[in-house]
């Protein structure tokens, strides 16, 4: 373990910055919190988390894939991604850390996409624990995710004077001795101390007894046709502000876009709460908004369990709870119907 | 690691031949500009084919994995990609990648066995690749009864193939029917599911069904008043499709993506699936 002072992280984000591009939370003038790429003046921010989650990291919301020039007949296409460099996000909370091992399992699996392959094998990931996690939080619902040691390349924890770093993979003892120079070795008291501090604030989270216990592969038969999903998607926009928010939700739509001077194939999220999202010449298999409500959360909560050993699609960011223009989210989802089977 | 012309990045294709097959199908021939088949697949795959600037969209690669010169898609006009393609012309290049999606068990559950293949109009598309295919290897398959349908005479796909060279194979019995009575026509008349009904068939067959999802709901219907089991009835699905990889997940149905999970599956394997698609 190695620590440095609070007052000498910018020296270290200079460092990092003077080979790779550099990402962290910094506060807009708005007070948002937002990924942004650090340069001299600006300031990690204290925010929990960011609204929009880090998945644009790895899955951007909008990709050039290919480029197309027609004459005639004749199509010629060019392969247009640029070369990725090795790139730093800083800062990433515990869950959405997890969320990157919920993308991966979709883009990581046979066929590869390596667009996004590329993109994570350059990306090296320094996690945070959450000092202050907030009552939007449930990450503890789901089994591997620590708010007090998160994984990632580099763990940190950061205190009221400082910041300590523990590497977890190669990358991460590579960014260690990139910043050696300027940390000190230390040992885990004072992360331990700080680890028991949120601990004892995560046992107090209204979310704290919030159980998935109910859902997960094989309970399609079970939850597909009960009642409660009428009342629960009654007022649900379909705005698709949970899907584009949610650092696990990974639909995406390719489209074509004419430069005038040729064709760009790109392709950029979509939201299975989108009403065209299943519109064929046939016909629509999912016409309602209930059923497209219906899909997102069983698809988190029983679907994406089915195909990946259990682990649930959401990490409990808590970024649908804040965000939803309604109040919808899933831990309501998770409290009607699962807790009625519980009960 | 799987190269990225497995993913999202197509190969160029070239047109070689516009077949009208019917007042709104046509089907076209397709190769890579060298002249090759672009890429290798088994009956009941599907190819996503786009012309820069308008879109992709997914079909049933039509020829049988045995014609190892060119592939064949029947194309119905309906949107935006195929109307654009009905209107090419011999020589267009167009973009091609696949081959997607999970083909029909044809060497080892089909094999051996009496074949039924239902079809409803353009759905004779992705049956006509297994057809032949089991037409190649005649030997290795039972009798073959093909029922097809369409709304009139002119909808009927693949119809010079289906009279000069299906008609004409031993042990292979093709029924006809239109839903509607037409000059010119002797045949049957009446929609598909009351046809196969009227038929009878025995159950010692294995059937595959393909077509709107109408005609397969009412001939799944039949098909089991007869005494079919459904673990003996192969469909294939149609939802929208846009990587055909399982990763965007449109076609994501339970726990199951239809682009690579299907677009075949056993009738029983349906039941397992919530009822949206
Ligand atoms: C596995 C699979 C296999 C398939 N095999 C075949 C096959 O072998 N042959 C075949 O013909 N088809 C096949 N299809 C269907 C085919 O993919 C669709 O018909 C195709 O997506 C149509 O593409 P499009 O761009 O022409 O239609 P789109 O433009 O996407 O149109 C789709 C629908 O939107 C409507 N629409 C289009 N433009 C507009 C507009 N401007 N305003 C309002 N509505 C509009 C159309 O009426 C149509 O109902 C298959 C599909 C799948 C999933
Ligand atoms: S569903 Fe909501 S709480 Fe769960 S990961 Fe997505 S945004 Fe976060
Ligand atoms: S649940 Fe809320 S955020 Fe999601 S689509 Fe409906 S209204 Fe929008
Ligand atoms: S078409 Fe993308 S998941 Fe099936």
């Amino acid at each position: 373990m190695r620590k440095c002072s609070l007052d000498s992280i910018n020296k270290i984000f200079g460092k990092i910055a003077e080979t790779n591009k550099l990402y962290l939370p910094v506060d807009g003038s708005d007070g948002v919190a937002v990924y942004t790429k650090w340069e001299e003046g600006k300031e990690w921010s204290n925010a929990l988390n960011t609204v929009r989650s880090p998945k644009d990291f790895f899955f951007p919301q909008v990709e050039n894939l290919m480029e197309f020039k027609t004459s005639g007949k004749n199509i010629e296409l060019t392969d247009i991604r640029e070369e990725a460099e090795d790139f730093v996000i800083f800062g990433v909370r515990a869950c959405d850390v997890r969320s990157f091992d919920i993308l991966d399992r979709v883009f990581l699996t046979d066929p590869v996409d390596s667009f996004y392959a590329s993109r994570r094998e350059h990306g090296v990931i320094v996690s945070v624990a959450c000092s202050k996690p907030s009552e939007t939080c449930f990450c503890q619902t789901f089994d591997n995710i620590d708010a007090t040691n998160p994984l990632g390349d580099v763990t940190a924890w950061k205190t009221e004077d400082s910041v300590y770093f523990k590497a977890n993979t190669e990358k991460g003892e590579a960014f260690m001795k990139k910043i050696e120079s300027l940390t000190e070795e230390c040992d885990d008291t004072a992360v331990a101390a700080e680890k028991d501090k949120i601990a004892a604030i995560m046992k107090k989270l209204p979310l704290k007894d919030l159980s998935a216990d109910a859902f997960g592969g094989g309970k399609t038969d079970t939850f597909f046709n009960v009642p409660e999903w009428d009342e629960l998607s009654a007022t649900c926009l379909g705005c698709g502000t949970c899907t584009f928010v949610c650092p696990t939700c990974q639909c995406y739509d390719i489209k074509d876009f004419n430069t005038g001077n040729g064709v760009i194939r790109y392709r950029c999220w979509d939201s299975c709460m989108y009403s065209e999202f299943t519109k064929m010449a046939h016909g629509n298999n999912r016409l309602s908004q209930k059923e497209r409500f219906r899909q997102r959360f069983m698809h988190k909560l029983v679907y994406y369990p089915e195909n990946n050993e259990g682990i649930f699609g959401c990490v409990g960011c808590g970024r649908c709870l804040a965000k939803c223009p309604i109040s919808m989210n899933i831990v309501k989802v998770m409290k009607k119907i699962g807790g009625k089977v519980n009960e | 690691m799987n190269k990225m012309e497995e993913t999202l990045i197509p190969k160029i294709g070239v047109i070689t031949d516009v077949r009208i097959d019917t007042p709104d199908i046509k089907t076209f021939r397709v190769v890579t500009p060298d002249g090759k088949k672009a890429f290798d697949h088994r009956p009941g795959q599907c190819a996503m084919l786009s012309i820069p600037g308008v879109g992709e969209a997914m079909f049933s690669i039509t020829s049988s994995p045995t014609n190892t010169e060119f592939m064949e898609f029947s194309i119905k006009k309906c949107g935006c990609v195929t109307e654009w393609l009905h209107q090419a012309e011999v020589g267009q290049q167009i973009t091609i990648r696949g081959p997607y999606g999970n083909p029909f068990p044809v060497d080892d559950v089909f094999a051996g066995k009496n074949l039924l293949f239902i079809a409803g109009g353009v759905g004779l598309a992705p049956l006509r690749s297994v057809i032949n295919y089991c037409r190649h290897y005649r030997d290795r398959y039972g009798d073959i009864d093909i029922v097809y349908g369409s709304r009139s005479k002119d909808d009927l796909l693949d119809y010079k193939e289906i009279i000069e060279e299906w008609s004409n194979d031993a042990g292979v019995n093709v029924h006809l029917t239109i839903d509607n009575p037409q000059e010119g026509w002797d045949g049957h008349v009446g929609f598909v599911p009351n046809y196969v009904k009227e038929l009878g068939f025995d159950t010692n067959k294995t059937a595959v069904l393909c077509g709107p999802p109408i005609m397969i709901k009412f001939t799944l219907d039949g098909l089991t008043s007869i005494g079919f089991d459904k673990t003996q009835i192969y469909t294939t699905l149609e939802l929208r499709m846009k990587c055909g990889v399982g990763k965007c997940g449109r076609c994501n149905v339970g726990s199951k993506y239809v682009c690579k999970d299907g677009p075949v599956f056993r009738c029983d394997e349906l039941e397992e699936l919530p009822d949206e698609y």
